[in-house]
């Protein structure tokens, strides 16, 4: 019988222990179904993780080692090699291993932290042939960074999301011509730092409003159609542009990695297809908890892990029966030009001093007022000279923003133009 | 030399094969390919069809309704996936109602008992996601699906098991008759042979045209298809026709053997026997077409789409016979669909020509009907799963995280007969790289098991055909 079980031993899982512990949980386990912990950070080798927490620019591996060392010293249990096949409601956790083999343990509290998956080509729809060549970027990431493998000579990456980007500069370095990045939205995908770094330092041109149409190729990729979007996405019939390549490294989004929590049959969010939380980080059924990508995608680790560490902290206190329940509910609710709001629910009783509400805009805004409402009245706003969707945002709220009257709706939106 | 060479290893092949294989004859399999089932087998919509739909007569109707009550046992004795689930033909209006009982009609002549003609009212009871608009339908309660490629491996696994040789990589090029002897130029040398079973799909008429006069041609047919996440499975139970009109057959909308939703096909004829393309054109048709039987198919849901390359003959029946002018060549060919569903009795047929041709064979003493079992760890209760990692424990590690399949299973299916050499060649056999995330996960690892269990430089490693090279180099630091 554990305290805590915590599925998955990445940047999220990690904090979320390691949390759990400092908050007086001796039984805590970690199941981890890679070889190592550290989730996606293992293939991360660049820089610029870490600038908010420690304040200095780490690697993927570096991050992660900071926490693993932390999870060695406190004692904490983790099994690797250990894949999770199924939670149920009571809180029973049966994963798989070749060692232990088939394993059911009973925990008091749970916390999901498996990550994101990326999105296919199946899920783009590109049509064409289908030869070896395409990858995902995460999976290009993994072959060239940890196993030591290339993957193409003459690369086409299709979208520009942060791993696209980043694996455009990898593979420059190692020697192969990234001929194009494109972009289907008329806005990258990805953070401005990357685009900067990872493509213009490198001279690799970034095309927005524009897709591929199908793929070309018996065996290996010999290359693909390019076109052109006009405002509403559709094809601008005569766009179509033949452009050799021998790869076509795919970076069209990720996804929550949720096929155990829908097999709990938990509340989900149409729009981050995470889990819907509350403050506590705590989903639709009680005692289990979330946190990280498997919640909503992240950008920045360090949001991660305090997210992680709001998740590992009250899944303590549910073990310990010191959750509270009861009391007022606040929901907050997506406004003009915001697609979600990550805690979908806050009960006031368990704030103690301020909530965070994490969120992501529809679209790329310039000097714009982000304006915060309680029951529909502004409380607070924000001047901000530019939103993307790509970046995550961050709004921290006092505690006395939400006790000062008995709202029950919190909503944010974006007003664009003078007041 | 050999007594029997058939030409082919997709599904006609493969059971021709296994059936002679309780005979004693020195048999070999070519094909040109790396695997089995790579062609047509491998892309269809992988139904196992009652036989309502041929005209009576011709040999279609009659392998068709022979061979769907095989299955039970076939697919009991290669350990293969198979389930009646039952089809309904959809109509939307009087006319296509008037349609609905002409093909009832033609059923029943074909001689077939189990089909109904369902009204409205009792569509819904059926099937709850059907479209309003539909009027009736035609139900067949015996209807099935299958894994076809699952079938072909394992009947090729089973037919290597009681003595036919598989060479693959043995691309036909030239055939010669003298004497009572065939000699067959192949791209791994000359094979000799007192029969030939000419089972090479779309290029069946190119096969018999080596040897024999120009007796048909086969055209290729193009349909399109989208594969669904098995989280949209329960969109439909059954497999959904729609009624055939002027305007072409209809699409599809049915489930898998595995609980995935395949939609499509459409027709369209082509000149090119290597084109496997897919058209954002063509599958938009299909998406809007598919539609018209149910309203909210998730698209959003797709995970891959396909092509498969139906082998038409002009005059429309499967070609089963021995050519006139050079005896001993057997052709198969125009073996389009219901070619997977007629299967069983187009080999049995086959059996029963050439054994006629040859005025009998002897039975071995020792065949085995039966293929190994295959362990699917996912199938498993939960006793028998610590069981089994227990006795291997590589069926504890887990390799493809949306199929759940274990290294054991891919090891087994590596070193099986007629086992699996390729990326593809593992997720045909045992899935990984089959789910929503389609290898992205698990195909690292699966190159690696392959590397290692073939003892080959992992760089060798191909995705499906020889040519499709995965990694191209080893990075500097390494
Ligand atoms: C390529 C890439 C580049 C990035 N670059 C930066 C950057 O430069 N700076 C920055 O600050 N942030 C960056 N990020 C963001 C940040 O690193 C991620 O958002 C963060 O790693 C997410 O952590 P996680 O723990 O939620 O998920 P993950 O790291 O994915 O960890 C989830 C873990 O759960 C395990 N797991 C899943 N399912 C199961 C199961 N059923 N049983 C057992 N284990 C399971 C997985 O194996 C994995 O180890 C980047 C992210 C990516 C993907
Ligand atoms: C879109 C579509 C949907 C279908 N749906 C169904 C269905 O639902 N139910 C049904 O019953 N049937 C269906 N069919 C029909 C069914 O798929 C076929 O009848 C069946 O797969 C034919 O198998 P085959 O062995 O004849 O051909 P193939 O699988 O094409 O095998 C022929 C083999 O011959 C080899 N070959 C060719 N030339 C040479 C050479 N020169 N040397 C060596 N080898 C050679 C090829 O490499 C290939 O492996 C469908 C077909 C299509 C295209």
């Amino acid at each position: 019988m554990y305290d805590v079980a915590v599925i998955g031993g990445g940047p999220a899982g990690l904090a979320a222990a390691i949390e759990a512990r400092r908050n007086g949980i001796q039984n805590i386990l970690v199941i981890e179904r890679d070889r190592e912990l550290g989730g996606i950070l293992q293939q991360c080798i660049h820089n610029g993780f870490g600038l908010h927490i420690f304040k200095e620019e780490l690697t993927g591996p570096e991050y992660a080692e900071r926490f693993v060392n932390e999870l060695n010293e406190l004692g904490i249990e983790y099994k690797l090699d250990s894949m999770v096949l199924e939670i149920t409601k009571d809180k029973k956790v049966h994963y798989v291993n070749s060692k232990d083999g088939f394993v059911s343990i009973q925990a008091k509290s749970i916390i999901l932290a498996m990550g994101c998956r990326e999105r296919t080509r199946g899920a783009i729809g590109v049509a064409g042939t289908r030869p070896a060549g395409v990858f995902t970027a995460g999976t290009a990431q993994r072959y060239l960074n940890m196993e030591g493998y290339m993957v193409g000579k003459k690369i086409v990456i299709l979208g520009s999301g942060d791993i696209g980007l980043i694996m455009a500069r990898r593979l420059t370095l190692e020697g192969a011509e990234v001929k194009i990045v494109l972009e289907r939205m008329p806005y990258p995908g990805g953070l401005t730092r990357n685009i900067v770094q990872c493509l213009n330092d490198y001279n690799i041109p970034l095309k927005v409003s524009h897709t591929i149409s199908s793929i070309k190729g018996k065996d290996r990729v010999e290359g693909v159609t390019i076109v052109q979007l006009d405002e509403s996405g559709r094809i601008i019939p005569g766009s179509e542009q033949f452009m050799e390549c021998d790869t076509l490294i795919l970076s069209v989004g990720l996804i929550p990695e949720n096929e155990l929590s829908e097999k709990l049959e938990m509340r989900l969010d149409k729009v981050t297809k995470g889990p819907y939380v509350n403050e506590a980080m705590e989903t639709s059924v009680s005692g289990i908890f979330a946190c990280g990508n498997v919640v909503h995608v992240h950008d920045i680790v360090d949001y991660v892990t305090e997210e992680s560490r709001i998740a590992g902290r009250n899944a303590a206190k549910y073990a310990k029966g010191e959750l509270k329940t009861e009391g007022r509910l606040v929901e907050t609710v997506p406004g003009n030009g915001i697609s979600y709001i990550v805690p979908h629910t806050i009960r006031v009783n368990n704030i103690e001093n301020k909530v965070d509400l994490l969120m992501r805009v529809r679209q790329v805004f310039h000097d714009v007022r982000m304006i915060i409402k309680a029951d529909g009245e502004k409380i607070r706003e924000i001047k901000k000279s530019h939103l993307l969707p790509g970046e995550m945002e961050r709004v921290s709220l006092d505690i006395k923003a939400l006790t000062c009257k008995n709202i029950a709706k919190l909503e944010v939106e974006i007003c664009e133009g003078e007041e | 030399m050999y007594d029997v060479v058939i030409v082919g290893a997709g599904i006609i092949g493969t059971f021709i094969a296994r059936e002679l294989s309780r005979y004693k004859l020195k048999i070999a399999v070519l094909d040109k390919l790396n695997d089995v089932a790579c062609a047509t087998t491998k892309a269809n919509s992988a139904i196992i069809h009652c036989g309502y739909d041929a005209k009576p007569g011709t040999l279609k109707a009659k392998l068709n309704v022979l061979g769907n009550p095989m299955f039970d046992s076939i697919c009991e004795e290669l350990d293969v996936h198979f389930k009646r689930v039952g089809s309904l033909v959809l109509a939307f209006n009087d006319e296509e109602m008037n349609t609905l009982n002409e093909l009832y009609q033609r059923g029943i002549q074909n001689g077939l008992k189990n089909i109904y003609v369902v009204e409205k009212e009792q569509l819904k009871s059926l099937e709850p996601n059907l479209s309003d608009s539909a009027a009736g339908a035609l139900y067949a309660p015996d209807c099935g699906i299958i894994g076809p490629f699952e079938l072909a491996v394992a009947l090729a696994e089973n037919a290597v098991e009681n003595g036919v040789e598989l060479l693959l990589n043995t691309e036909v090029s030239a055939i010669e008759k003298n004497d009572e002897l065939f000699k067959v130029q192949t791209t791994a040398g000359v094979i000799k042979a007192r029969y030939i079973i000419n089972c090479a799909g779309v290029h069946a008429d190119h096969i018999n045209n080596m040897v024999s006069k120009e007796w048909f041609k086969i055209t290729p047919r193009r349909g399109q298809y989208f594969v669904l996440d098995k989280s949209a499975g329960d969109l439909v139970s059954k497999v959904i026709f729609q009624c055939p009109t002027k305007m072409g057959k209809g699409v599809l909308v049915l489930p898998t053997v595995h609980g995935n939703i395949l939609v499509g096909p459409d027709s369209e004829d082509i000149e090119d026997k290597q084109n496997l393309e897919t058209t954002m054109e063509r599958l938009e048709h299909v998406r809007t077409a598919a539609m018209k039987s149910i309203q909210n198919i998730p698209f959003d849901k797709s995970i891959t789409s396909f092509t498969g390359l139906r082998a038409s003959a002009e005059k429309g029946d499967f070609i089963i016979e021995e050519s006139n002018d050079v005896k001993g060549l057997i052709n198969v060919a125009g073996i389009e669909s219901p070619g997977l569903s007629a299967s069983p009795a187009i080999a049995q047929y086959v059996v029963q020509l050439i054994k006629e041709i040859n005025g009998g064979f002897a039975e071995k003493e020792d065949f085995n009907p039966h293929r190994k079992k295959v362990m699917r760890f996912i199938e498993l209760g939960d006793k028998e799963k610590a069981e089994l990692i227990k006795n291997d424990p590589s069926y504890g590690r887990i390799i493809c995280r949306c199929e759940l399949i274990t290294e054991g299973e891919i090891v087994d299916a590596i070193h099986r007969k007629a086992g699996a050499a390729t990326l593809d060649g593992v997720k045909r056999r045992v899935r990984p790289g089959m789910g929503r995330c389609q290898g992205g996960f698990c195909s690292p690892r699966v190159m690696e098991i392959l590397a290692r269990e073939l003892n080959k430089d992992i760089l060798e490693i191909v995705k499906d055909s020889r040519a499709s090279k995965i990694l191209t180099g080893i990075t500097k630091e390494q």
